[in-house]
């Protein structure tokens, strides 16, 4: 769990970050938004005190990051930033096993780690292990960027722009993979991005930031259905609230009881994809199915346009 | 290029003297062109062979063919020179004196260009043109080693300077290298310093720069005056060889002509690591002097070693003229020969001279690419 207490940044009379308070829970993944200069990657950069913060409180799993040695801190964190940064004289492996090897782990274990991450991030060992970054894509890059700092199995990762320097698709695929390794590994995740797609298909949380301040941190569907600023509203957008609701909504939570032959739904699709595959077909209602084919209910039209309703 | 080098070679072989015949070291010359020193069937061989090689080396298509010709036009060069010096000395005589005429050198120049030129073709990878220089250096020290060129001119002056010529190669290579390894441990840390203080860098430089413009012999003046107060004042100084002649201020001039390549070039390559890279090294827990010395430093080598090959390439060129305030070296051969108006004796400390810049330009080269091979920045 990250706890943020009243953090401040000042630059001169700048205040670039402003008495922000927020707290991440352990084991899920919060995103900060904000246009460019909104102080939301110095507030991700004082957590792991690559900025030094004016006043205000950090503590991890409630540990005061202020009373550790700088070096040991950052070793317990991960952190990935946009194009990646991994070191071009070091190997695939190399790359990975740089913290484990600050951290002076026994050799075997350094082994095994990289090879059990680059097993997770399919790149095959034996092919990728000796590779040098520049014969990887942009892609594989960003995977091993990842790898590496999740090698010594930190509690707290944080990602600065961790895709931004990717093309949509492979982009899509990398947060997809993302989900999946938090899922795995349970790690609390604190992601920047000025991508607001990215930050509702990602976030069990996300934070508004502006001019240095924290507007609202709240569950995605709230950013949307109770904007509290107007700043809010006009960066997650109004003119497609209701369908970007109907996205962050499962159709396995919203099936109602009943069973109808024809159009089936999987249970974790989103009540927009619902909604898309209704109108194509001319269709008012859908089977609801698990992934192994068991129908555990039904959508109407009529009741997913009642979620997508203004409160 | 190589059409042009042919026709040179042939106009070469025809009309110019081939070797320079002296009746004694300080004689005027006379001429002699290559059929008439090796005398009918040899000359006429030796010529028909040269112009075949040139030929073969300037119209042959494949690299690799023009590369043997050339090759070949050097090995029978090198036996037609030495040859003709056999024959032309009469029978006990150590007084003649004779040299390569300006048609030899062109030859040599022509065929070892067209050589170099078909080596880059090949493209051929760090350590292997190590090697090859390995086994030319060896191939020509064998030459000189079965006494191939005894009656040549330069090695006549070689031998009668026998022992002061290693002994002038070793102060040859201990200033360069002396002031080399100097320069190196005063500029990284200054160039790193430069790289941290931004405000600073370009007042170091420009001093630095303003050192490089001060011409050599200039420098060795100027240094000779506060060394020389010096260690007339501290004579325990001047007993270690901290003088106003000598190797102390040729040490110092080379010193403050190293610094700007190795500073400007640190502060070069530190710049170029890319600032993504050193921010998640210390992200990750890497503290200062691991990110220095793990990071920035191993990513600025290629750019600091071509520094360190500027530097010993005109250290080399540069001891030269320390022999002038008596810093010892190659020089001396070379100002001696000038006084004495002997050709014969210039050569044999330029030659020498030319030939070192010349292997630590290729070797050097190497490390930079073997350094640079796997570091393109991502």
């Amino acid at each position: 769990m990250i706890q943020i207490e009243a953090l401040t940044k000042r630059y001169g009379t700048r205040t670039v970050v402003d008495a922000v308070s927020m707290q991440v829970e352990r084991g899920s993944i919060a995103v900060l938004v904000g246009t460019s200069g909104s102080g939301k990657s110095t507030l991700l950069r004082m957590i792991n005190l690559l900025v030094r913060p004016t006043s205000g409180r950090v503590t991890i799993d409630g540990e005061d990051t202020s009373g550790l040695p700088v070096h040991e801190l950052r070793r317990r964190i991960g952190y990935v930033i946009q194009g990646n940064g991994l070191f071009p004289h070091r190997t695939v492996a190399q790359n990975i096993a740089t913290v484990p090897r600050l951290l002076g782990w026994p050799r075997p274990r350094i082994g095994a780690r990289v090879d059990e991450l680059l097993g997770i991030f399919e790149l095959e060992p034996a092919q990728y292990a000796g590779k040098y970054p520049h014969e990887l894509s942009g892609g594989q890059q960003q995977r091993v960027g990842v790898a590496r700092a999740l090698a010594a199995e930190p509690a707290v990762l944080l990602m600065d722009e961790p895709f931004g320097a990717l093309d949509p698709i492979i982009r899509a695929k990398a947060q997809d993979d993302l989900l999946e390794i938090q899922r795995k590994f349970g790690t609390t995740i604190l992601l920047v991005t000025h991508d607001m797609d990215e930050a509702f298909k990602l976030g069990h949380h996300v934070g508004v930031m502006s001019g240095g301040r924290l507007l609202q941190f709240d569950r995605p569907a709230r950013l949307l259905t109770h904007p509290a600023d107007p700043f809010v509203s006009r960066l997650t957008g109004t003119a497609d609230r209701s369908l970007r609701i109907l996205s962050l909504i499962k159709a396995g939570e919203a099936a109602e009881p009943g069973a109808r032959d024809g159009l089936t739904v999987p249970a974790d699709a989103s009540l927009r994809d619902a909604l898309a595959l209704l109108v194509w077909h001319g269709a008012d209602v859908s089977a609801v199915t698990e992934a192994d084919g068991t129908r555990i209910g039904q959508l109407t039209l009529q009741g997913i346009l009642a979620r997508g309703r203004a409160p | 290029m190589s059409a042009l080098l042919g026709v040179a070679i042939v106009v070469s072989i025809a009309l110019l003297p081939f070797v320079v015949f002296k009746a004694s070291r300080i004689a005027s010359g006379r001429s002699v062109a290559l059929i008439a020193a090796l005398g009918t069937p040899w000359g006429g061989l030796a010529a028909a062979t040269l112009a075949a090689s040139a030929l073969g080396a300037a119209c042959l298509f494949g690299a690799r063919a023009r590369l043997a010709a050339a090759l070949g036009g050097l090995v029978v060069l090198a036996i037609a020179v030495a040859r003709a010096a056999d024959v032309l000395t009469p029978a006990g005589n150590r007084i003649v004196r004779i040299s390569p005429g300006i048609g030899c050198w062109l030859l040599l120049l022509a065929f070892a260009l067209i050589a170099t030129n078909a080596l880059t073709r090949f493209r051929l990878g760090p350590l292997f043109r190590v090697a090859c220089l390995a086994v030319a250096g060896l191939l020509i020290y064998g030459a000189f080693a079965a006494g191939l060129f005894d009656r040549l001119s330069v090695m006549r002056e070689y031998v009668v300077n026998e022992s002061t010529f290693w002994h002038e190669g070793r102060r040859h290579l201990a200033l360069a290298f002396g002031s080399l390894v100097a320069a190196v441990a005063a500029g990284l840390p200054l160039g790193i310093f430069c790289h941290r203080e931004p405000r600073l860098r370009n007042a170091i430089l420009q001093t630095l720069n303003l050192l490089q413009t001060i011409p050599s012999i200039a420098l060795f003046g100027i240094l000779m005056v506060p060394l020389g107060a010096l260690a007339a004042a501290v004579p325990a100084l001047g007993a270690l060889g901290i003088r106003g002649i000598g190797a102390a201020p040729a040490e110092l001039a080379l010193f403050l002509y190293s610094l700007l390549p190795i500073v400007a070039n640190t502060a070069v390559g530190l710049g170029r690591v890319s600032p993504s890279t050193i921010e998640a090294a210390r992200g990750m827990g890497l503290n200062e002097s691991q990110v220095l010395t793990q990071i920035e430093l191993v990513l600025a080598m290629p750019v600091i070693v071509t520094g360190i090959r500027i530097v010993l390439v005109q250290n080399i060129g540069l001891v030269t003229i320390a022999a002038l305030i008596g810093g010892g070296g190659f020089g001396t051969f070379v100002f001696q020969g000038v006084g004495q108006t002997a050709i014969d004796l210039v050569l044999l400390g330029a030659i020498p001279t030319v030939a070192l810049a010349f292997i630590c330009a290729i070797v050097l080269d190497a490390v930079v690419e073997l350094l640079g091979e796997r570091r393109v920045a991502s």
